[in-house]
Formats: C-alpha cells, structure tokens, sequence
C-alpha cells in the first residue's frame, strides 16, 4: 500500500519503521530536512521536504496515488488541514489524524464526520487508558484482551521469591490450579514461544494466555496482591496525568497528582475537582513521603522527562510500593530497562502505532483479516485475533494432526460463551474466535497462513 | 566497521559478473573460439572460489551498514569488480599484460572508452563483447543493479542508500519511489528500453548485429569501445547521426525519463539542468560549425562531424567519426569545455556534471553580490527549490578534490615525457570518462605507450572520475581504517 506519513516526530518515524518493515510504500513528509535526512537512512522510504497541509507539497509526495494519510505534526490544527486537504485532492484516501488537544477529544465523533478522518488517534489518551487497566487489576505488567474480553494475555515477571521460579511449564498448571498458557517468554531480551519442558529462571517476563475468569484465580494461587487500587500518586502533571486523573475520579480512586508547575497545577486544579493537586518537585523524596507514599496503592511516574520518571519509579519500588507504573517516551533500550525495578513500562508512542498497524492490516484485506493485533514480548512477538469462517481451512480437525508455521501458537478458543486452552484434540469451527501469538519474522495476514 | 557484510556484497557483485559473462562465453562458443572460451570458464572458476570463499567467511554478517561503509563498499566492489573483469582478456591471450588488462576493462566498467589497443578488429568476437558489455554495466552500476535484484531480506532497512548515494552520479541522489528495489528497477527498465531502442535503429541503418549491440552498449554507457579501430566514422552517415542522437539521450539525468512516464511533461521542460544541457550542445556546435565552415567537402557533413563530436565528448561517450585532435585550435578549445563539463546528474554519463556546474556558477554569483552587498541574506535555487546548503559544500568540496587530482595526476604521468597537451588530456579523458584525449592520445592513438605507473595513475583517476571521487579517495584515508 502507499502510505504517506505527516510528520517525523516519534510517532512518525516508529510508524516508518515497522510500516516500511511490513512492505508499504512509505513517503515521510517532514519541514525539517535533517530529520528527513537521518530517517531516510534509517528505513527505506521516500522523503518530501516542507508543509504537509500545503497542497503542493501533498501532491509532490504522491497523495493522488496513495491509500493512507497519517498525519503526526505537533500541531492538530495542522493534522486536521492536512488530512482535509488531501481528502479534497483524493477523495478514495483513508486518513488519520492525531488529536491530542483535550477539548478537541471531547467533540472527536462530531469531528470525524466533519472533517471526513477514517480514524483519530491520542496517544496520551490511550496511555490513560492503558494506565487504568493496569490499576484496576494489579499484579499484571500489562493485560492485552481479546474475544469482546473473553481472553487476556497478560504479562508477568518471575521474581526470585516467585513460586513460578525454577518450575517447568508442565508443572505450571498444578501451581496456579487452573487451565492457562505460557505462549511466550521473554529471557534476556529474546523472546521464545516455548514448549512443555521449558524452566522458568528469575528474571523471565513471561506472557500467558488464560480466560478472564481464571486470572483472579491464577493471581491468588500465585500469592500476588489482586486489591485494586484506592489511592493513587501520580507524578507529572501533562496530558496523560489529566486523562488518567479523569477517568480515576470516575470510578472513585483518590488522586494525588504532584507537578512542579504552579499555573499547571491551577489550571489542572481547575479542571480535576476531586483531584488533590500538589505543587512540588516531586523527585523530592521529602515531598513523596509527606503525600503519603508509603500508605499509597500505586504510584505513576509520567513526568516529561523518562529519566525523572525512572528515579522516581526507583525510589518508589525501594520503598515497596505496591504497583509502580513508569510512562516512558523512548522504550528502545527495553533490555537495560528490563533490569531495573520500574514496575509496569507504558510508552504512549508504541501504543499508538500499534492501534495504526492495526488499522492498516485490517485496511489490507478486508475478508479474514486479523481483527486485532497486539505486539507483546518488546514487539518482537505478536498475538492476534483471528475469527474463524467459513472458507477457512483445516475446520474440525485436531490441533495434533495439523502442521503449523515455526514459531506459531494458538493460544486460545473460543466458542460462544465458552473459551479453551487449547490441546492436541481440540479443533475449531466457523464463527469461533483464535489467539494466534508469533514469534516469527512472517507477518499473519489470514488465518490461513499459520498452516505450514 | 561492519567487513563481513562489505565481503557478501563484493561476493554478490562477483557472482553477479560471473553470471554476465555467460553471453560472452555462449558468444565464443558459438564462434568456436577455443582460446576465449577457455578463459571465459577459467575466469568464471577463479570467481567461483573467490567469491565461496569471502560467502563462507562472511556467513554471520550484522545486516546494515552507515555511511563510511557504504563508500568503502561501493569502492571496493568497483576495484574487485575490475581486478575480476580484466581476467579474460589475460587467459585468453588477447592483453597478455595484466595491468594492460586492467586499464582497459576499467576503461570499460568506468565507461571510459580509452584503450590499449590499436586494432581492435584483431579481437575474438566475445572477447569484444565482453569489453563492450562493461560499458553497459558500468554505466548504470553493478550495485543499482544488486539492488534492484535484492530480495526481501534488506526490506524496511534503509542503508541501501549509502549504496546508491555512492554509485550514482550527481550533487543530489534521491529515490524515485519509496522502495530500493522499485527504484532500482526502474532505472534498468528505462536503460534496458532506452538500448533496445538504440539497437533497433542502428539495425535499421544495416548495421551488422554484433557491431549494432556494442555500438550500443557502449552509447548506453556512455563509454566509447567501438568494435573498429576508426570507431564509428567507416559507418554510414545514418548510423552516425542515430550514436550522436542517443549519446545526448542517455547523457540526460533518469529521473526526466520517469517523469515523461508519468506524464509530467511540464516539469521535464522545466527542468534547469536540462535546458542548459541542451544549450550548451547547441551553442557548441553551432560553434563548431563557423569555425570548421569550408574544411569539409560539404555542409551537411560540417554539421554532422561537429553534432556527433560534441554529443560524444559532453556524454563523456569518446567515439568519433574524425580525427578532431586536426580541427582549428579554438574547436579543440570548445571540446576541452565540454570534456570538463559532463553530461547531466543521474545519467551514465561523467564529468563535473552540468548539475553541479550550475550550483558552482550560482555560488560564484552568491559570493559576488554577497562582496557588494555584504548583509544581504541570499539562498540559492535549482528547479525553484531552495539549494540545501551542505550540497553546496558538498559541490565545492567536490571542485576542490577535482583539481587537486588532476593537478597531481598531470605531474605523475610527466615522467612518461609525453607533450603537455597530451598528459593534460590524457589526464582529463581518463578522469573524466571520456576515452580519447588530444595529441598523442587523439582519437586516432591509444593508450599502450604509457609506462605501468602512468596506466595505474590512469586507472585510479578512471575509478575515481566513475564514483565521484569520494569513493575511492575514502580507501586511501587513514581514518577509514582505524577506529576512530
């Protein structure tokens, strides 16, 4: 497909990698050239030089021609020109726009229609969302749901104390007592979709499948604290700190939200009623411990800056924080990261491009498309969700007498109500929903492609 | 420095040319040319091994590669490319001497067209194929050619463009098309085409095929081996007119060829270098023209002696169809300008490039007004769009290293005690691309009188001129080799 990326910020450049690795044709418009320069290296996409919301330059860069407008400037205002104006010269184009400005996403639906986007995207937004999930079920660092929330993939970390320590998949279910699935483990920044005799280590983040229902069970077996979180500190008071601090005060979380901005925390103060907002340098251990860290549930650290928040995700772990959930805007160097204790790692950037490459599979082919995709073990395997229909192959057939791809895994079954663990004899009919995870290199279009 | 991966890509670009001499060989086997064959199969062995040994010792090579690496690769490639191509010509007895073989198919893959020989004619028939084909794939370049090929394996990666940035001539290299492969398989489409076409129209005028294809092959090129020792002047003034018509085309930058593709006729008219280009083809010949007007038995004739010898030197091509190193001063004058100019960026062209002529020329006029109006704040345009800077300094840098060859180049193959005028040209042909020179290197005389020294001053300026010197001059710095 011909995709034309606005903007090189984060954002941008992370779409052109993994897009440009998917095989699209990329053009990146950027207005400034040095950074057209270094990405154009980088990847192996065209590069068009000034304003994306210019006419000119939209047509210099093919948009008659192309199938998606991603626009990813800065500025919304310039993303919602762009995309207009290209949909005015193309009027087949699919396009989306990032809008981060929150009194825009309180109008978004209106401004779809309005403004003719297929799709809108906020990643601070998202990161909200995402940080909300993980406190309202502790003891996961991150929780993927597939199947309307039937299934979840979650991720674990095996500490040394951790009863999955040194134990062997098979033994795994007798310890957590009910049916789940290791379907990828990630050891020293490898990930590895493993078998039955594999032997956890310390130090594994290992990602398994289980139906929703079993997780509460599988948490308490595991000795792991499952009290949702009733009071929570939340350090840095930018955008992802507002949309989180709204969606707390929904469901009745207390909040204390430390910024070292005085008219910041005015106008967040203004904005977030139930909200207690502390002005104050919140690397200040003093001022951590007088807002009551010790007593506190879950501390978030989403500073602008990932090396702030990192100190504070430290100090917060040493002093036995419950949960620990660290917002970091460059997740490249998982593996240095992967050593220290921040607790859950949210990066608003990776989120985001996963709901696009998302967005942009299903754009691909429309029939047995994967209905979504989400990019576990540091992106380096995915699970997706495929549902089963009637021109698929190898229906009613036991899983034991099938031959899938290397590296692939179906992790889940689900029909109607019910969801299985999949065995040897399990098969699957039209209209069930699967959990593929892949660790391979091979991109899964369609189901059909796991069969070897 | 990432060398493993440097050694599949010279391995790759060996077995690459291994693959393009089988039309050679088929060519003698046909003939029953017994020496040629044997030295075509010896050849082909010798890179057999070579190139399995580098694959077996550069199996786990990190993919990738920045900058530094990929000129170092490009010149590397372009140095075994040619130490490999000049083994035929030495099995089969046809240059004995190896550093005689080596000039001559660097001439060959640099498109240069200057030879050691003095009758071709004298050669098996593959041996001249295969000197020919050079030109063919040394004007487009062997690693656009890898690129286009290259399967999935480097999707998504961007470093292919140290690659390209490094092979194709010009200030400025870009993509057509987001994708490599696409793009480098458009511009071998176009090449492909553009040569059919060539061959086409020669066979029309009853040009005999073999002589039709390396006649074209080394239009294509813009190199200048013709299969007779006169070059293309006992053709028939038809076949004349058709070379020098073709020579002009393919001096013309590529990416005006995608854009009649895709029909956006008005910026091809627009385009700076092209105009310019086309000026300074007109304004020579008719030039030429007033100067010669009475030495030949008619006008026509004046006219298509003047046409084919200037589209032959400003391409940088060398055929000839007189001996102009005879015509009146202030011609020899003129061609010496143009041999200096080049054709146009991103063809196969070599010289200066009249690209980067412009830019100098703006330059110059920035630095002028900028003397007389000190605080003026002034940018330069080529084609309405601002000129970026560090192109700029690219471009003078470029001259500066230009001169500064050809200076130490000129004073080296001195010792050889030839006239001034013929190291001077001697020099500028071979730095150039061009072939034939003036005086004692004319398009009637050759090369083989130079001492070894001078031919390996000669074929390191040929490399030099074909990568744009930064290639190469790169091998020779310290500091490519040390980490630093």
């Amino acid at each position: 497909m011909n995709i034309i990326i606005a903007g090189g910020g984060k954002v941008g450049i992370t779409l052109a990698h993994q897009l440009s690795a998917e095989k699209h044709d990329i053009t990146l418009i950027d207005s400034n050239a040095q950074v057209l320069n270094a990405s154009m290296e980088r990847f192996d996409m065209m590069t068009v030089h000034g304003n994306c919301a210019s006419m000119a330059v939209l047509l210099q860069a093919g948009i008659k021609d192309a199938d998606l407008l991603i626009a990813a400037t800065n500025a919304d205002e310039v993303n919602l020109l762009c995309c207009t104006t290209a949909h005015g010269i193309n009027p087949n184009l699919h396009t989306i726009a990032r809008i981060r400005n929150p009194e825009y996403t309180q109008q978004i639906y209106e401004m779809r229609d309005i403004f003719a986007l297929s799709m809108t995207i906020n990643p601070e937004n998202q990161a909200a969302v995402e940080i909300e999930r993980l406190l309202k079920y502790p003891g996961f660092l991150r929780r993927d749901s597939f199947a309307k929330g039937r299934v979840e993939i979650v991720e674990l970390k095996i500490d040394r104390d951790s009863k999955l320590c040194g134990v062997s998949l098979q033994e795994m279910p007798g310890i957590v007592k009910c049916k789940v699935l290791v379907c990828a483990v990630l050891r020293s920044g490898t990930a590895a979709v493993p078998r039955g005799n594999f032997i956890l280590q310390e130090g594994d983040r290992i990602f398994v499948t289980a139906p929703t229902e079993n997780l509460t069970v599988m948490l308490k077996n595991l000795d792991i604290i499952t009290r949702r979180a009733r009071r929570v500190i939340l350090c840095g008071g930018g955008r992802v700190s507002y949309y989180l601090a709204a969606l707390l005060e929904k469901s009745n979380v207390s909040v204390q939200l430390i910024d070292s901005n005085y008219r910041r925390c005015k106008e967040l103060a203004a904005l977030l009623p139930q909200t207690c907002v502390v002005h104050g340098d919140a690397t200040d251990h003093t001022l951590l411990e007088n807002e009551g860290l010790s007593s506190c549930d879950a501390l978030v650290t989403m500073t602008g800056t990932d090396e702030l928040n990192m100190i504070i995700s430290l100090y917060g772990s040493s002093r036995n924080v419950p949960q620990v959930i660290t917002k970091l805007s460059h997740a490249e160097n998982r593996n240095i990261i992967d050593s220290l204790p921040l607790g859950s790692i949210v990066c608003p950037k990776e989120l985001c491009c996963n709901h696009i490459i998302r967005y942009v599979r299903a754009m691909q082919n429309q029939t047995g498309a994967a209905v979504s995709v989400h990019a576990i073990a540091d992106g380096q395997a995915e699970a997706v969700e495929f549902l089963v229909e009637e021109p698929t192959r190898n229906q009613g057939i036991p899983l034991k007498s099938l031959k899938l791809k290397p590296n692939v895994l179906i992790a889940s079954i689900s029909h109607g109500a019910h969801t299985e663990i999949p065995n040897g004899n399990s098969m699957f009919h039209a209209g069930d929903s699967l959990v593929v995870v892949t660790s391979g290199r091979g991109i899964l279009q369609q189901l059909d492609d796991i069969f070897a | 420095m990432n060398f493993k991966m440097i050694g599949r890509f010279i391995a790759l670009i060996l077995l690459v040319e291994a693959v393009f001499m089988l039309p050679a060989l088929i060519i003698s086997l046909c003939s029953g040319e017994a020496l040629a064959v044997s030295a075509f199969l010896k050849t082909m062995a010798v890179i057999a091994v070579v190139s399995g040994i580098l694959i077996l010792l550069c199996r786990s090579a990190r993919r990738g590669m920045n900058a530094k690496e990929g000129l170092v690769c490009v010149g590397l490639s372009w140095i075994f490319l040619s130490l490999a191509g000049c083994l035929p010509f030495v099995f089969s007895g046809a240059i004995p001497n190896y550093i005689d073989a080596l000039f001559e198919i660097v001439s060959g893959f640099t498109t240069t067209g200057s030879s050691v020989l003095a009758r071709p004619e004298d050669l098996p028939n593959s041996i001249l194929y295969w000197r020919s084909f050079s030109h063919w794939l040394g004007g487009m370049g062997v690693l656009v050619f890898l690129l286009a090929l290259s399967p999935g394996d480097n999707q998504g990666a961007g470093f292919t463009m140290h690659l390209l940035r490094a092979e194709s001539p010009g200030p400025a290299v870009g993509k057509l098309v987001p994708k490599m492969r696409k793009t480098a398989t458009i511009l071998y489409f176009i090449y492909i085409a553009l040569t059919l076409l060539n061959i086409l129209f020669l066979l029309l005028g009853n040009m005999p095929l073999f002589d039709a294809v390396c006649t074209a092959f080394g239009t294509a090129g813009t190199g200048g081996f013709g299969v007779r020792s006169d070059s293309i002047a006992s053709y028939s003034p038809y076949i004349q007119y058709v070379t020098a018509v073709f020579m002009l085309l393919f001096g013309i930058n590529f990416s005006c060829y995608y854009l009649i593709l895709l029909r956006q006729f008005k910026s091809v008219f627009k385009d700076e270098e092209l105009r310019l280009y086309i000026g300074i083809v007109a304004g020579s010949v008719l030039l030429i023209v007033a100067n010669l007007w009475g030495t030949f038995s008619s006008a026509e004739e004046t006219f298509r002696h003047a046409f084919f010898q200037v589209s032959s030197i400003i391409t940088t091509t060398g055929y000839a169809t007189t001996n102009f190193d005879l015509w009146p001063s202030f011609s020899k004058a003129i061609l010496l300008m143009l041999m200096i100019t080049g054709a146009c960026a991103g063809s196969t062209g070599g010289g200066i490039k009249i690209a980067r002529v412009l830019l100098i020329f703006k330059s110059l006029r920035r630095n002028i007004r900028q003397v007389l109006h000190p605080k003026k704040v002034q940018v330069i345009r080529s084609n309405d769009q601002v000129a970026d800077e560090q192109i700029l300094a690219n471009t003078n840098a470029y001259l500066a290293a230009y001169v500064i060859i050809i200076i130490a180049s000129v004073l080296l193959i001195s010792l050889d005690g030839f006239s001034t005028t013929t190291n001077i040209t001697a020099v500028l042909a071979c730095f150039n691309n061009i072939g034939p020179g003036l005086e004692a290197v004319g398009p009637s005389c050759n090369f083989a009188g130079f001492s070894p020294l001078s031919k390996l001053v000669l074929i390191w300026d040929m490399l030099a001129g074909r990568l744009e010197i930064f290639p190469i001059l790169v091998l020779f710095s310290r500091s490519t080799w040390l980490h630093r």
